[in-house]
């Protein structure tokens, strides 16, 4: 019932491409080594925080660059309460969910509430990931600079309760995560307040005078996006097994996070999928394309990752998927 | 029978300038009332402070037998009162149709019951045909009566229209008078237009109310205030006599 109304409307093309690609990507494990199967979990890591990323900027219109706080923060949670008190990572993650949540709701909070909106909004986003940041080196039992840990051993098999367990185990979870991701933020989009979200993002005033309580709905969209967000924390700490507050909060995770909705387009459902493997692969296929030359030259790769990024931005500014949803005949008609 | 729209000695001082200065009067339910003036009267001050977004400095405002001023926008809305931008701000980005949803969304919790009341608004705006246009690729008429197709989504008992024919051809604001007077007619709406327009007024409106440097100079049947000499002077100047 509720998927026969997510998929309601969509052309019938673009419901059998995207079975294709569901079942490449579940069949994809077999297909692939064990680095091929890193770079899709790294790319369906990134789909899916770009996704819960969008849910704010996309959506709502409030442009967050401190993303990694949420990451950090559900990663930190779920690792600390295993370690301390000894509780499965999906039980951790209902307390990684409410504190990222309680912290957007913060951030929220002082912003909507004293109208710092737009790019003074954003530097209030990277002053938080920047508080946690250093906050966390200092906080000396979760491992302070020198980082937190999370027991590592051989495990004949997967565990998947507590989250220990071979990459591919850690694939078909990012996997579900990911399209639990798209339906959520589907079905967000086609509610009320997905409504409200995308009005305010438009003209906030406009919004306010239809009887939409703007802070409300956006109190929302930060709580929302910085919980699902969290989700994603618990299991980067889970799949890498150790935190250090230098790498989650910097703020070129947080940078890093968000160009994949960038690229993909902003807004859109497909978007931040899209512009995770567009950006990933890119990356990857770079950094093998470099090694296999034998060329040694330091800076190439970012330097082509760059010019890169900048062609899309220049030449598609509502990012890729729009574009290419038009090419291959996806985009709904128009009545 | 008492009004619907009370305002009471409402002023707004804007640092130095007086913008609304001592403002009363009363819209009676189901009518028609337009609020003229020249440029800079405070007409638009002080229908934003009706509207919520401007709080008025003195004064009351009563909405259906309750006090409204100092109401945030989205509140009075949900009081009963929609109202359109005198500059159109639809949102641009989204089709007609997701418009008029947004406005719709406030009493339908379900989308396709919000769809179905967009949809027979957008016919009586004589939009339909255009419900699956992205707002900003409008002409100026159509989105002016996509404004008035997404304030009436919220099902108002009162609707504010800030120059709503400002900029429109004749034929497009006989048009929209029509549609006007037919809303009123059949659906009992009460409606308080800011207008220069006087063709417009003189068509639709039942009282109106004369500002100038924010203090009202003439209110009554446009026909009599009209021929106010003050009115005349201030505004319509000499020649209209």
């Amino acid at each position: 019932m509720m998927l026969q109304r997510a998929l309601a409307g969509a052309p019938p093309r673009a419901l059998v491409l995207l079975a294709l690609v569901l079942s490449a990507l579940v069949a994809a494990p077999w297909a692939s080594n064990d680095y091929l199967l890193t770079v899709l979990i790294t790319i369906l890591y990134f789909a899916y925080v770009g996704q819960a990323w969008n849910v704010m900027m996309g959506f709502a219109g409030q442009l967050s660059l401190g993303h990694a706080i949420y990451v950090g923060l559900g990663g930190y949670a779920a690792a600390a309460i295993y370690v301390y008190l000894g509780l499965a990572p999906w039980i951790g993650m209902i307390a990684a969910i409410a504190i990222a949540a309680l912290c957007g709701a913060v951030i929220g909070f002082l912003a909507f509430r004293f109208r710092v909106a737009g790019v003074y909004f954003a530097i209030l986003t990277i002053a938080f990931a920047e508080f946690a940041r250093i906050g966390f080196d200092h906080l000396q039992w979760l491992g302070g600079s020198a980082g937190f840990f999370l027991p590592v051993a051989n495990y004949a098999r997967n565990d998947v309760w507590n989250l220990r367990g071979s990459p591919t185990m850690f694939y078909y979870l990012m996997l579900v995560l990911t399209v639990a991701a798209f339906v959520l933020c589907h079905l967000l989009l086609k509610s009320r307040i997905g409504y409200y979200w995308q009005a305010i993002r438009e003209d906030e005033e406009a919004a306010r005078s239809l009887g939409i309580d703007t802070f409300r709905c956006k109190m929302i969209a930060v709580a929302i996006s910085a919980g699902m967000t969290a989700v994603a924390g618990v299991f980067f700490a889970f799949y890498y097994n150790n935190l250090f507050p230098e790498q989650v909060f910097h703020i070129s995770r947080s940078i890093e996070l968000i160009l994949g909705p960038i690229i993909g387009g902003i807004g859109t459902l497909f978007g931040p999928i899209l512009g995770a493997f567009l950006l990933t692969g890119l990356s990857e296929t770079m950094q093998n394309l470099l090694a296999a030359s034998g060329l040694d030259l330091p800076g190439a790769k970012q330097v082509i990752y760059g010019v890169c990024l900048l062609a899309v931005v220049v030449m598609l500014p509502d990012g890729v998927w729009p574009w290419l949803a038009t090419r291959i005949g996806v985009s709904r008609k128009q009545p | 029978m008492s009004a619907l729209l009370d305002v009471r000695g409402i002023g707004k001082r804007f640092r130095g300038l007086l913008a609304v200065d001592n403002v009363s009067f009363a819209v009676a339910r189901g009518s028609i009332f337009a609020v003229i003036g020249p440029n800079g009267a405070g007409k638009t001050t002080l229908f934003n402070i009706i509207a919520g977004a401007i709080a008025p400095d003195r004064g009351s405002i009563f909405f259906d037998g309750a006090p409204i001023d100092g109401l945030p926008p989205d509140q009075v809305c949900r009081r009963g009162i929609g109202r359109t931008f005198q500059l159109v701000r639809p949102f641009p980005a989204l089709s007609v149709e997701d418009n008029v949803i947004v406005g719709a969304m406030l009493h339908h919790h379900e989308l396709a019951a919000a769809r179905a009341h967009a949809h027979q608004l957008l016919r009586q705006l004589d939009l339909f045909d255009r419900r699956g246009q992205i707002a900003s690729t409008l002409t100026l008429p159509d989105r002016k009566r996509l404004e008035v197709a997404r304030a009436l989504a919220t099902r108002p008992k009162l609707l504010l229209l800030d120059e709503v024919m400002a900029g429109l051809r004749p034929v497009e604001t006989d048009r929209m008078v029509l549609i006007l007077r037919n809303l009123s007619r059949e659906t009992g709406l009460t409606i308080l237009l800011i207008e220069h327009v006087m063709q417009a007024v003189m068509a639709l409106a039942a009282r109106v109310l004369v500002l100038h440097h924010g203090a009202v100079i003439a209110e009554g049947p446009p026909a009599a205030v009209v021929r106010e000499p003050t009115v005349v002077h201030s505004y319509l100047g000499a020649e209209a006599v």
